[in-house]
């Protein structure tokens, strides 16, 4: 009973698939988990996965919330790359670039821009009512044209120790990028959690007009989703900047959309929207960043890692296609209710869906 | 010719998880008819014309077109053996022009692809079969809704089909469009074209249908030849009661308390929407339980989604203890203490992957607004409160409420709204498709509710249970409130039958 | 009620207008956009003196051979309600596909049909999953685009040159005199152009592709092969993808795991800008064409202005949203 209920949970396959690449790694290189101490800080493969995944995971926390809204955000490498072309240009121009305030001032200005970018796409969302997807489209356009004007087509690069800190710094032997990362996203499961944020997002996104009928207003709930995830993706356009002190407009956050909506799938919330699970996309994100790590590792090209990927959005959308779920058996039959008659947008007959019609 | 057997139907049974939705119904359709097929919500209708056209497979009994036994297996087979659908909400598409709807898939084709001349020129002949002169190059969507529907039967007529399934291709007409419709079928029918016809208007189903089929519950209660079954007698088959029993049940309505004395919960003035409530006034008191009566599509639930602000009228005003209110979103409403459960449980009721104490303080949660959760102590003391009260199984809140059977998925709704604390609630068909013990429970709580103070607006199909609960009711027939009864110990289920169906020389009751 | 009275639309809805008016409706946004193009000339021609050359119009169309042909498959695509990620990676497989095959000498004739076919393979893979599985093609496609761009990577690491005469040919062969010119590979293209609009107008396939787009559920209903059509519209998408690869290897002499990199997002700009609604059902591949030249004479006025290039995202930004509020204007106002 116990054991069932453990392999029944959304988490043991994606858990599953973390344990087996680090095993995997393991086994062929056993330095893999070996964990060094110097100058204070912890180094090793897997302090170096916790690194170099706080970036993709700031993008996935937001990814997440937009998606349980039934929504997508394809704006958020391009909000990236401005948020970076932001603090830098300010730093850049700053007449004391080491200076604590000044990075300070140059972060806050950085993510509030961003904040203005999610804001708009969430007003195109839920306002003028453009099809998610196409909203966001328009940033993810234009907002590296935004970025490039910022930087003036330059790479600009910059020397400030502080803000090299994100990046590089160590706290309490741990990457500052990693607590970053570790810090908002408890915050944020926290206080979408906490606050009644979270139900009514999912309320949202499982049946829209039950809740319209129950009284949630959709709108101000789906603004601030859009405007959380412009925040987030800004302060991981921050940590990008600064791990490689530069604003490069043009390959910041290049296909993080992309890897964040892959994490989001991989961590179990469907992309058809409503429950939510914020561990299972940091689970997600674990999983992209080990399998890019061990490809590394293992020596094979990391140029080669996007078959792997495709490997992955394969597999996930084969075991989430009805068709394939309906000739596994009727154990995993989904009752998800559509609003349209029964059971006419697939082929199968057999379908729970056709129970409302009864 | 006209009377030949051309499709036969023989002890259709179809199977859903959980729910047999077609149980051993037989169904002839014959040529030169108008065939008419009954029944209320749940009754099979729909799930019998997907059999039909192919839309779902059947599971056990027979098809036979034209002497032949068919199987089949997408709307496309259904087609070729030569059966033509035209459903109820139009399923043409909008962005092409009429002519290419009419010809989609069979377009006329030369040496250089298709002949639009010679598509169009087919298209406005068939359209001319049936009467219609519209330019076959117009967009589709730049005609009306009942212009499409003869759009969809001309497409129907191409096909040469000897049966035509009409799937209630009225529901949003008004009269002179329907006429123009009726004319077209009478031609078609006048031809030995084979036409089953789907609807909820009495009216119609005795002005156009030569037969008529009743189902219930997913079973055949009959077939009959229209002008020997009169329409008393209709309605009792679709609602599932003998002559005998129907006027056996009188009023149970517990003792009216002091309703209809101080000041109206709600006051609806000429509340109106085209196509879907005529102009309706509506009265209701505190403590007062009152019903809706009549049939599906009667206007009985869209005058309830008005009172909500589920729909915006067109005309009319609402009071709220005398005072106008604008109640133009369910938010308004529910900010007014106006609760609304919905007829359609599974898609407008439950938040199905939530669980049932989410589902509980959804309405609650919603109007205090994200920033201020409920605590979880509020939380369990309203799910404790209302899972005992309603005796919810199972009692575990933590359930997902889609894996709730469908009579405690509605005692959770119900709890949802009773949450909020309102002083008038709607329940649409609160009932339906739960078991008779879970059904009970409810009703009982209905009238305790009503015991306290609260005003109830209740809708149901099943006359009986309108009769032994309202203190009041109000019938409804082709989208207009007719009559006002007051339920007192002489009222009985026949008199309301006597209302919905019309029949004035039976009608000899307390009609307002 | 007479049965022989005449039905008559006039009288239920609104005004009538007349059968000429009504065609123009549905071509408003094509006209559109090139009214914008002409605009664009129009006011370059008055700002630079000497902007409208046959020079100018020529190169408007050889700068960007490969992105009309991309655009004639995504038009397709989005006329169904779909949309197709992996066009730009295909390029890159394609490319060095072809680099390889070239390197082990084998003749044009060979490689060429071989560097579509990867594409139309691609494609349909992606028609697979969207049409037997039901996978939404956003995220099918998106699978399509790492398995291309993988797949260029296993083929090469790095950029490969090309030497081939043949297919030099396609882009390197100038027709015309003086000013006026053009090339293999533009005709190539504009065949294509003049070949997808007789498939849409004239055929019940082009006919069942709209027809998806404006209400899929109906489409079945009405008993069109709705499955085929959108597997063979990914097809038919990858193909133009594996078209586009050969005019861009042509275009570069070399095959590069890096080429095409967000190529995707200007075909759907292109066909958006054209006129085609994404979610759908209306659209022109006259108006993708017309979005192709607007994108390419962006381009080009940015160039000759000497304003910087990333003015040019910001520049497409703004007209697709103006386009996409048109359009939810208008789908507003038809519900409404």
């Amino acid at each position: 009973m116990n054991a069932s209920r453990i392999v029944h949970h959304r988490l043991f396959w994606p858990v599953v698939a973390l344990v087996a690449l680090i095993l995997i790694n393991t086994i062929s290189r056993p330095t893999f988990l070996s964990i060094t101490v110097k100058e204070g800080g912890l180094y090793g493969s897997l302090i170096d996965i916790l690194r170099n995944s706080s970036q993709l995971m700031l993008v996935a926390l937001g990814m997440t919330l937009v998606i349980a809204t039934r929504g997508i955000d394809l704006s958020v490498g391009a909000v990236l790359a401005v948020a970076g072309a932001v603090s830098l240009t300010f730093i850049g121009g700053s007449s004391h670039p080491g200076d604590l305030g000044t990075v300070t001032i140059a972060v806050l200005l950085g993510l509030a821009v961003t904040l203005v970018l999610g804001a708009w796409n969430g007003f195109l969302v839920s306002v003028i009512k453009i099809q998610p997807i196409i909203a966001t489209l328009l940033l993810m356009f234009a907002g590296r044209g935004i970025a490039m004007l910022i930087t003036k087509g330059q790479i600009t690069t910059i020397n400030s120790p502080p803000y090299a800190q994100f990046a590089s710094g160590h706290l309490l032997g741990l990457p500052v990028a990693f607590l970053v990362a570790l810090a908002v996203t408890v915050l944020v499961a926290v206080v979408v959690r906490r606050s009644a944020l979270g139900m009514l997002m999912e309320a949202v996104g499982v049946n829209p007009e039950a809740s319209r009928l129950a009284g949630v207003q959709a709108r101000g709930i789906i603004w601030i989703v859009y405007a959380l995830s412009g925040l987030l993706a800004g302060m991981s356009g921050i940590l990008y900047s600064s791990n490689i002190m530069a604003a490069d407009a043009n390959n910041a956050g290049l296909n993080i959309e992309l890897d964040a909506i892959l994490a989001v799938v991989i961590g179990g919330t469907s992309l058809a929207g409503g429950r939510f699970s914020i561990a299972g996309t940091v689970v997600g994100v674990l999983i992209i960043q080990t399998l890019t790590t061990s490809i590394t590792f293992l020596g094979i090209p990391p140029a080669i890692t996007p078959v792997f990927k495709a490997i992955v959005v394969i597999a996930i959308c084969l075991t989430q296609s009805q068709r394939v779920r309906a000739a596994i058996g009727s154990r995993h039959r989904r009752t998800r209710q559509t609003p349209t008659a029964g059971g006419l947008g697939t082929e199968s007959p057999i379908e729970a869906e056709k129970a409302a019609t009864a | 010719m006209a009377g030949e057997v051309i499709a036969e139907l023989r002890h259709i049974s179809i199977t859903f998880p959980g729910v047999k939705a077609l149980d051993d119904v037989d169904l002839v359709l014959r040529a030169g008819e108008v065939h008419a097929l009954m029944g209320e919500n749940g009754a099979g209708k729909s799930t019998l014309i997907k059999a039909l056209t192919g839309v779902y497979r059947i599971d056990e009994g027979s098809i036979t077109v034209a002497g032949a036994e068919r199987v089949f297996s997408s709307t496309a087979d259904a087609q070729a053996a030569g059966i033509a659908t035209v459903y109820q909400e139009v399923n043409l598409c909008a962005n092409l022009t009429v002519g290419e709807n009419i010809m989609l898939g069979r377009e006329a084709r030369g040496t250089f692809g298709i002949n639009w001349r010679a598509t169009h020129a087919a298209a406005a002949e068939a359209m001319a079969r049936l009467g219609l002169t519209i330019d076959p190059r117009s967009q589709l969507s730049s005609h009306s809704l009942a212009v499409q529907q003869l759009v969809a039967i001309a497409r129907a007529t191409v096909l040469d089909s000897s049966v035509l399934v009409l799937d209630e291709p009225t529901s949003s007409l008004d009269r002179s469009e329907v006429q123009q419709l009726f004319a077209i079928v009478r031609r078609l029918r006048d031809a030995g074209t084979a036409v089953l016809f789907v609807t909820h208007f009495l009216e119609q189903v005795y002005e156009i249908s030569d037969r008529i089929t009743v189902l219930r519950n997913g079973r055949l209660v009959g077939e009959y030849r229209t002008a020997e079954l009169p329409r008393w007698d209709l309605v009792s088959r679709m609602l599932g009661h003998e002559l005998s029993q129907l006027e056996a049940i009188g009023a149970r309505a517990s003792e009216v308390g002091d309703a209809e004395s101080g000041t109206p919960v709600l006051t609806a003035e000429g509340l109106y929407k085209k196509g879907s409530v005529g102009p309706s006034d509506l009265v209701l008191y505190p403590g007062e339980i009152v019903g809706l009566a009549g049939l599906l599509g009667s206007g009985r639930t869209e005058l309830a989604r008005l009172i909500y602000g589920a729909d915006r009228a067109d005309a009319g005003r609402t009071l709220v203890k005398d005072s106008p209110r604008r109640l133009t979103t369910p938010r308004a409403a529910l900010g007014n203490r106006i609760a609304f459960s919905s007829e359609d449980r599974r898609s407008e009721g439950i938040i199905g992957d939530l669980s049932v104490r989410q589902n509980l303080v959804l309405a609650v949660q919603a109007k205090r607004g994200w920033a201020r959760p409920l605590s979880r102590a509020q939380q369990d003391e309203l799910v404790g409160r209302y899972v005992a009260a309603m005796g919810v199984h199972p009692a575990d809140p933590e359930v997902p409420i889609k894996n709730l059977s469908g009579g405690n998925q509605q005692k959770v709704l119900l709890g949802r709204w009773l949450a909020t604390d309102p002083e008038l609630i709607i329940l649409d068909e609160p009932t339906r498709g739960i078991d008779v013990g879970a059904k009970a429970e409810i009703q009982k709580a209905i009238t305790d509710l009503a015991a306290t103070g609260v005003a109830v607006l209740f809708i149901s199909s099943e006359l009986e249970e309108v009769v032994r609960v309202s203190h009041r009711i109000y019938v409804l027939r082709d989208r207009r409130v007719i009559a006002e009864v007051v339920n007192g110990e002489d009222t009985t289920v026949s008199d309301i039958v006597n209302l919905i169906a019309g029949d004035a020389d039976r009608a000899e009751t307390s009609a307002a | 009620m007479s049965a022989e009275s005449p039905v008559q639309s006039a009288g239920f809805r609104g005004i009538q207008t007349g059968p000429v008016l009504r065609r123009v409706n549905a071509w408003l946004p094509v006209i559109a956009t090139v009214a914008i193009l002409l605009l664009m000339l129009l006011a370059g021609q008055l700002y630079f003196g000497d902007f409208v050359t046959p020079r100018l119009v020529s190169s408007l169309f050889d700068n960007n051979p490969y992105l009309i042909v991309l655009a004639v498959g995504m038009t397709f695509v989005i006329l169904t309600g779909g949309i197709d990620l992996s066009v730009g990676s295909v390029i890159a497989f394609s490319g060095l596909l072809g680099a390889q095959l070239f390197a082990a000498g084998l003749p044009a004739v060979v490689v060429l049909p071989l560097m579509v076919l990867s594409g139309t393979l691609i494609g349909a893979v992606i028609g697979i999953m969207v049409a037997v599985f039901d996978i939404q093609p956003f995220i099918a496609s998106l699978a399509g685009m790492f398995l291309a761009r993988g797949l260029a990577y296993v083929t090469s690491l790095k950029s490969l040159p090309i030497k081939n005469d043949g297919l030099n040919w396609l882009l390197g062969t100038s027709w015309g005199g003086g000013q006026w010119y053009t090339t293999p590979g533009v005709v190539l293209a504009l065949l294509l152009v003049a070949l997808a609009f007789w498939v849409l107008h004239y055929t019940r396939f082009g006919r069942t592709v709209y027809a998806i787009g404006g209400n899929e559920q109906s489409a079945r209903l009405m008993g069109l092969p709705v499955g085929r059509t959108k597997f063979l519209i990914y097809v038919i998408s990858g193909t133009g993808a594996g078209i586009a690869g050969v005019l861009f290897a042509s275009y570069t002499q070399s095959g590069n795991p890096l080429a095409g990199l967000g190529m995707e997002l200007q075909a759907i700009a292109a066909v958006v800008i054209g006129g085609t609604i994404l979610s759908g059902g209306s659209g022109y591949v006259l108006g993708s064409l017309a979005g192709v030249l607007v994108y390419g004479l962006i381009q080009i006025a940015i160039t000759y202005m000497s304003v910087d290039s990333w003015w040019t995202y910001i520049v497409i930004g703004v007209l697709l949203l103006v386009f996409v509020v048109f359009q939810r204007a208008l789908s507003a106002r038809r519900r409404g």
